[in-house]
């Protein structure tokens, strides 16, 4: 859903660089990124302070999770820094970025469950892989983590036999295993009812109050994040469009955002893909439309 | 002219691809051979691998060798009569499958079943984001995944190419011995007298861990850098058989030259 550049430039102003928090955890600074020849975030800055929950909002092919795994090292950026914790993630060496990723926590879209693995085993797989503890203290920890998700019954289950918000449940206790300082969520509300979204959106203000973790949602969900988030950014064209809090997202009127706030089929992000006139099209007139829109 | 310039600039970006795959395939190698201590040292790691990969492959190589001895033992029988040497049937049998055909045929039947399993069930982990999780977890998928995987393809050719020949000789025994005819003394002798231990099975037993390598790697990589999607699954799986097939014939052409060069000269 890109932002056609008309619209950045006449309607819309971009935050070049966001205010920046006092005690910030995450600090990225002028990031660029391209997938290939795509760029996909040109020159974003914003910073995230310790203890909040920041909703990160755009819409597809805005940079979400393009900044998920920017942040947990798994992906370079082209330029820029990305200080988490006061550590350059893109500098450090695999040993220092594992060390620095044992602090992290991470809720994929799906999940991620090893579907090998029962929910007990795949709760447990943290503190096997990372720590010298006896079985019977993880078990103890496991129940704990799971009972914390209200999932302390189906320990025994395995993931093939879970529903969509129970796995994301089960991969929530995995990612907090280890009493992360950040949690970092991809589209954690996908393709769940609106119940398990109520649960999965409780759970992550929830968890990150009671263990002091600061979290970043990244979600096309607006009402389940409107609800959690102490601040919400939207992106766009690659860089940070807006940074609100979430009275502000319900009662702005720029036209980006409540098209986006209020699903607007059409708006500054246009409905139709950019093709030559119909008519001419339809009369031949064209061979061929600009991004290939025309007939061929 | 400019179709012809097409062509050649097609054929050099398809070059300019392989080489670039080849070259990723030897890093990925690399990075294995660097963590290939992890599964020995958590050594049930490896025993599950070696479960899926080798005992579940066990019937399929034992009840192929059992034939494939049966129809080398007719064959053979068929031509050495006419030569009045038919006693010498059970070592034709035996180096055919100790040298050739129990590697070779293991190789591609483990290709088939274990190697298109593994491809297939860490592509699925990919598309699924499990192998992410894990990085992100600090947990490198490439010593807890792959490398006893690798190291599981590696230890259980070897052994399966045993079955296969074992199973190949018991079959050609069945039918030469026992329905055709030919004297049992003259079988087992003649075998005992005419296989090398150094020559024949020690290099059959190189041949198939060469293959295991092979075909491990093959397996592994296809997998590791599947496209996260149905189609893209499916391609490598696809990719796995055929081209741990190519490899595994081609690397025994080789083998064959180096190991048997000079023997008759």
């Amino acid at each position: 859903m890109p932002l056609p550049a008309a619209c950045m430039d006449h309607e819309m102003s971009v935050v070049k660089s966001a205010p920046t928090h006092p005690d910030p955890l995450i600090e990225i600074k002028d990031v660029h990124f391209a997938y290939d020849e795509r760029p996909i975030l040109r020159g974003l800055s914003l910073s995230v302070r310790k203890g909040e929950v920041l909703a990160v909002m755009g819409g597809s092919g805005s940079g979400k999770t393009t900044l998920l795994g920017l942040i947990g090292g798994r992906i370079l950026p082209n330029k820029g820094k990305i200080l988490v914790d006061g550590q350059n993630v893109p500098k450090l060496d695999r040993a220092a970025l594992y060390a620095l990723r044992t602090r992290f926590g991470m809720l994929f879209q799906f999940g991620a469950l090893f579907t090998d693995l029962s929910v007990f085993d795949n709760v447990a797989f943290p503190y096997r892989e990372q720590t010298n503890l006896p079985e019977s203290v993880i078990r103890d920890l496991v129940l704990l983590k799971l009972q914390a998700v209200g999932l302390r019954g189906a320990a025994g289950l395995m993931p093939s036999q879970l529903s969509g918000g129970m796995a994301r449940r089960v991969a929530l206790a995995r990612a907090v295993a280890l009493d992360p300082m950040l949690m970092l969520y991809d589209e954690p509300f996908t393709g769940l009812d609106p119940i398990s979204t109520g649960i999965v959106a409780r759970l992550i203000r929830r968890l990150n109050d009671a263990f002091g973790l600061t979290s970043l949602v990244v979600t096309h969900d607006l009402d389940a994040s409107l609800k959690i988030a102490d601040r919400v950014i939207v992106l766009a064209e690659g860089q940070v469009y807006r940074d609100l809090t979430p009275d502000d997202v319900r009662t702005t009127t720029d036209a980006f955002v409540r098209q986006f706030a209020d699903g607007l089929p059409d708006g500054p992000v246009p409905f139709h893909y950019p093709a030559p006139p119909l008519l001419d099209q339809l009369l031949g007139k064209t061979v061929a439309g600009p991004n290939g829109g025309g007939t061929p | 002219m400019n179709s012809v310039i097409e062509m050649i600039e097609g054929l050099g970006r398809s070059v300019l691809n392989a080489l670039a795959r080849l070259g990723l395939a030897g890093r990925f190698f690399l990075a294995i051979l660097m963590v290939i201590g992890v599964p020995l040292r958590r050594f049930s790691l490896l025993v599950r691998e070696l479960y899926f990969s080798g005992v579940r492959s066990l019937l399929i190589i034992v009840v192929s060798g059992t034939f494939v001895g049966m129809v080398l033992a007719i064959q053979g029988y068929e031509v050495l009569q006419r030569f009045g040497s038919a006693e010498t049937l059970g070592v034709l049998v035996a180096l055919s499958l100790v040298r050739e055909l129990g590697p070779v045929v293991t190789a591609l039947l483990f290709a088939g079943r274990a190697g298109s399993a593994v491809t297939a069930e860490i592509g699925l982990m990919q598309a699924t984001d499990q192998i992410a999780a894990m990085d992100m977890m600090a947990v490198n998928p490439i010593a807890r995944i792959i490398s006893p995987r690798f190291l599981a393809s590696v230890v259980s050719l070897p052994l399966l190419a045993c079955m296969f020949s074992a199973a190949g000789v018991f079959g050609a025994y069945l039918v030469g011995v026992k329905l055709i005819g030919i004297d049992d003394g003259s079988f087992w002798s003649q075998m005992q007298a005419g296989v090398d231990f150094r020559l024949d099975i020690v290099n059959g037993l190189i041949k198939s861990l060469v293959f295991g390598v092979a075909v491990g790697l093959i397996a592994v990589f296809e997998g590791y850098y599947a496209p996260p999607t149905a189609e893209g699954v499916s391609s490598a799986t696809t990719r796995t058989v055929v081209t741990s097939s190519l490899a595994v014939l081609m690397l025994d052409f080789v083998l064959t030259v180096w190991m048997f060069r000079g023997l008759n000269g």
